[in-house]
């Protein structure tokens, strides 16, 4: 049993670590939010040259990591630091699905993606599906040599950025899914920022045809592919959620240490320390959630998604009461968007609307909870 | 033991709905119930409207314009306003300032100021709050030095809710620099427009700008703008905050914001089914509304006591803490509820009057910005911290 991670591990944290203390302050991150692409240009580069994204992919596909815990580093540095850059948009879901599913063509796309060239972003949930992978009304008809594509996608992370979307589409068949260019005709975005300063598109499919060569796997293989992204995905914010946590509690502890009140300092209160006690007791139990995760990354689909659920329903949790209980310690300083505290509350609470939140993961891990207990019986 | 309403009293409830039903505009109660920004002329026009029928004031004397209602009548009045989705009405002048003006204010300050409230030709702020004395209120520095008819003001006063807004604020100054924390305050009407005045907007996190640090340099105020004594500005702060705690459980509000996400609910799908038929999340809702249910009786306990002529003691402490919480797990759940939409942020989509886009379905926009706004609720007016050593001291005497 060793719960450190290994040299090199610890040397690209420290990097990225590093790098953002010294070039993400809170000018950058207010100027990456203010972009109307949400992102920066520069730390886009800087990411690709220090292998940021590299090291969210596979050796087999150029990079250099691409377990979870390479996922865990980054996205815990990229969470303490409120970095809004749309990493795990491009790098993570997108990355797993092309590796999974690609041709030898879309999988050349990978090595663009790693050198910061290009950005492929998926684009699979809809108005209605809530948090499901599988409710897919966006239609894909067969036409001569191709595809026709209708629907509309939406809240895309990282869209208004993308070269390239991943689109899921149901068809006579089942479910499939296109590689397309995010300018293709009949693409149309409406893009905007979220409120904890990532942005997003809402993504309008009108008759966009495709050609057969866009079809990314075969259609039974398409679930378990979105399954095993959104495992991946899932990864990522959790640890950047813990990143998150861990920022938000820092600087709350630190206020109470300087703000006086009533002649003492607030940290002097009783009442108060014990509410701080409970944070970290709780953010504690996130970052093992996280290590669960993450370790079950390759493991068998049913225990994987067993640590999927159970993470992000845990840091779902540990998220609101992080966000509620620093807000709530800072007083009226905690409300203000000036105060970084802000940035790391809302994208707490932001991370829940994510790839399920905290009922969805529930009603999924009570589903394995049953299916273990028939096991048993049987 | 009587959980009724008397036949007078629901008399009157029926003449609020009627009421409400004529001079509530949907488009205003639309905005409301869609947590959209109102602007000040929005508020101005529910001003007027309520005063046009008599009902503005409705915490002051008859003799000067107010309603004469007991608290049970109140408790009626601003239960429908908030189930029909009216705004708020704005409690700076009309339910702080003017009892303290009423009760210690001179004859010709109430003769002046009052009617000037009622009119909408005044509007008021509150001007407590300090960056170094927030929850300890009486260590606040902002100084008044007398200078012959005059007072000269220096100092800061933050969190200034609607400031920008302000013609005037009520301030509590340091008079006395050498006596004892609560003993060298005083309380002083200062107009916005005199020269040494500054309002700097803050923008929250919700991204709205209700709030304001307003700083006075070399301001000078003539002495007529005290409020009763020297130095005694502790006193009439304190008698003001029991003010301030009356509909302090926000009952209303509950109830309209249930209502809202209920049918938030209704909308929204989970697996195809409505998210009511998600037992996950009925569950929660279910939740809520019985502790609501039982709050709204408690409210109604301290209530019947208030009419009954005792004075409300520490008791709405509990309904300060319990009554914030219930909205905040509202808002909490509101969030929930639109699920993935409620991530977008087109901030000038919740301005009154707007044509900017917005994302998702209409009742989205508002949800997380709401959710985030009202942690404010149990920061102010006593943060709930306060609250429960207030509690633990005069109630449980600990
Ligand atoms: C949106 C908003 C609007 C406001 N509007 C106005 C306004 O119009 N006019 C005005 O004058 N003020 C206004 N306020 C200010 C409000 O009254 C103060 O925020 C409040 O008094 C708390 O003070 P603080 O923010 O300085 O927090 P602090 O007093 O610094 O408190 C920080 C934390 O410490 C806790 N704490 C403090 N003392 C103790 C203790 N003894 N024991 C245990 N816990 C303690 C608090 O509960 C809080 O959790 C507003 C505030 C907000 C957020």
């Amino acid at each position: 049993m060793d719960f450190n991670h290994s040299d090199e591990r610890r040397m690209l944290q420290e990097t990225l670590h590093r790098y953002l203390s010294d070039n993400y302050g809170v000018e950058q991150r207010a100027a990456s939010v203010a972009h109307s692409q949400g992102y920066s240009e520069k730390v886009w580069g800087d990411f690709a040259e220090l292998g940021v994204i590299g090291a969210l992919f596979e050796e087999a596909d150029g990079g250099f990591g691409g377990s979870g815990f390479d996922i865990a580093v980054v996205f815990e540095e990229l969470g303490r630091f409120a970095c809004v850059e749309p990493l795990m948009a491009s790098g993570v879901m997108a990355g797993r699905l092309l590796s999974a599913l690609g041709s030898d063509e879309q999988k050349a796309l990978i090595g663009d993606v790693i050198a910061g060239q290009l950005k492929v972003v998926p684009a699979l949930e809809e108005p209605q599906s809530r948090y499901d992978l599988d409710a897919v009304e966006t239609t894909a008809e067969q036409v001569d040599g191709g595809y026709r594509l209708n629907g509309t996608k939406s809240v895309v992370m990282g869209g208004p950025s993308a070269d390239k979307l991943i689109v899921s589409a149901r068809c006579a068949d089942g479910l499939m899914l296109f590689v397309l260019d995010a300018n293709a005709n009949g693409v149309e975005r409406y893009s905007y920022p979220n409120l904890d300063g990532y942005h997003a598109s809402d993504v309008a499919l009108v008759n966009v045809e495709v050609r057969s060569t866009a079809v990314l796997g075969a259609s039974e293989a398409v679930l378990p592919a979105l399954e095993a992204a959104r495992a991946a995905g899932v990864t990522a914010l959790c640890a950047e959620a813990v990143g998150a946590m861990e920022a938000a509690k820092d600087l709350t502890a630190e206020y109470l240490r300087v703000r006086t009140q009533f002649g003492r300092a607030l940290g002097k209160f009783q009442a108060l320390q014990h509410r701080m006690s409970t944070v970290l007791i709780e953010i504690e139990q996130a970052r093992s959630a996280l290590i669960n995760v993450a370790g079950h990354l390759s493991a068998e689909p049913f225990l994987r998604d067993k640590h999927v659920s159970a993470a992000k329903n845990l840091i779902g949790r540990v998220a609101q009461l992080v966000c509620e209980e620093s807000i709530q310690l800072h007083g009226g300083i905690g409300m203000t968007e000036e105060y970084a505290l802000g940035h790391h509350a809302k994208r707490l609470m932001m991370i829940d609307h994510q790839l399920g939140d905290v009922d969805y993961h529930l009603e999924r891990f009570v589903g394995v909870m049953q299916s273990e207990a028939a096991q048993e019986r049987a | 033991m009587d959980l009724n309403y008397s036949a007078d009293e629901l008399a009157f409830r029926d003449e609020v709905r009627s009421f409400l039903d004529k001079n509530l505009s949907s488009a205003l109660s639309e905005k409301v119930r869609l947590g959209k920004r109102l602007s000040k002329a929005d508020l101005e026009e529910w001003h007027a409207t309520l005063n046009r029928r008599g009902w503005l004031a409705v915490n002051w004397p008859v003799e000067h314009g107010g309603t004469g209602w007991n608290a049970v009548y109140r408790h009626i009045f601003e239960e429908e306003l908030c189930l029909a989705h009216a705004p708020r009405t704005i409690p700076f002048g009309l339910s702080m300032l003017a009892p303290v003006l009423l009760k210690f204010g001179s004859k010709a300050q109430q003769d002046h100021f009052l009617p000037r409230i009622l009119d909408g030709t005044d509007w008021w702020c509150q001007g407590y709050s300090e960056p170094q004395a927030g929850s300890d209120l009486a260590s606040l520095k902002t100084r008044a030095v007398r200078d012959g008819d005059q007072y000269v003001v220096n100092g800061q006063k933050t969190w200034t809710t609607l400031g920008q807004h302000a013609d005037w604020i009520f301030c509590l100054v340091r008079t006395d620099p050498a006596a004892k924390a609560q003993e060298g305050i005083s309380f002083l009407l200062i107009d916005m427009k005199t020269p040494g005045v500054t309002v700097r907007p803050i923008t929250l996190i919700d991204g709205g700008q209700e709030v304001n640090e307003v700083f006075f340099e070399d301001v000078r105020v003539p002495v007529g703008n005290l409020v009763g004594e020297e130095n005694k500005g502790w006193t009439y702060a304190k008698y003001l905050l029991t003010h301030e705690r009356t509909n302090i459980a926000g009952v209303g509000f509950s109830t309209a914001a249930l209502a809202h996400l209920k049918d938030i609910c209704g909308k929204q799908t989970s697996g195809g089914k409505s998210l009511l038929a998600n037992p996950y999340f009925a569950g929660r809702v279910a939740q809520i509304e019985i502790d609501l249910m039982a709050m709204a009786t408690t409210n109604l306990r301290m209530i019947a006591k208030a009419a009954a002529g005792q004075a409300p003691g520490a008791e709405s402490s509990m309904l300060k803490i319990k009554g914030t919480e219930i909205r905040q797990a509202i808002n909490d759940l509101t969030r929930r509820a639109v699920g993935r939409y409620a991530m977008p942020f087109v901030s000038e989509a919740l301005d009154s009057g707007a044509n900017a886009q917005g994302v998702g379905p209409e009742y989205a926009a508002a949800a997380s910005p709401s959710y985030f706004n009202n942690r404010k609720l149990s920061i102010f007016g006593g943060s709930n911290e306060i609250q429960r050593n207030i509690i633990s001291k005069a109630i449980l005497g600990l």
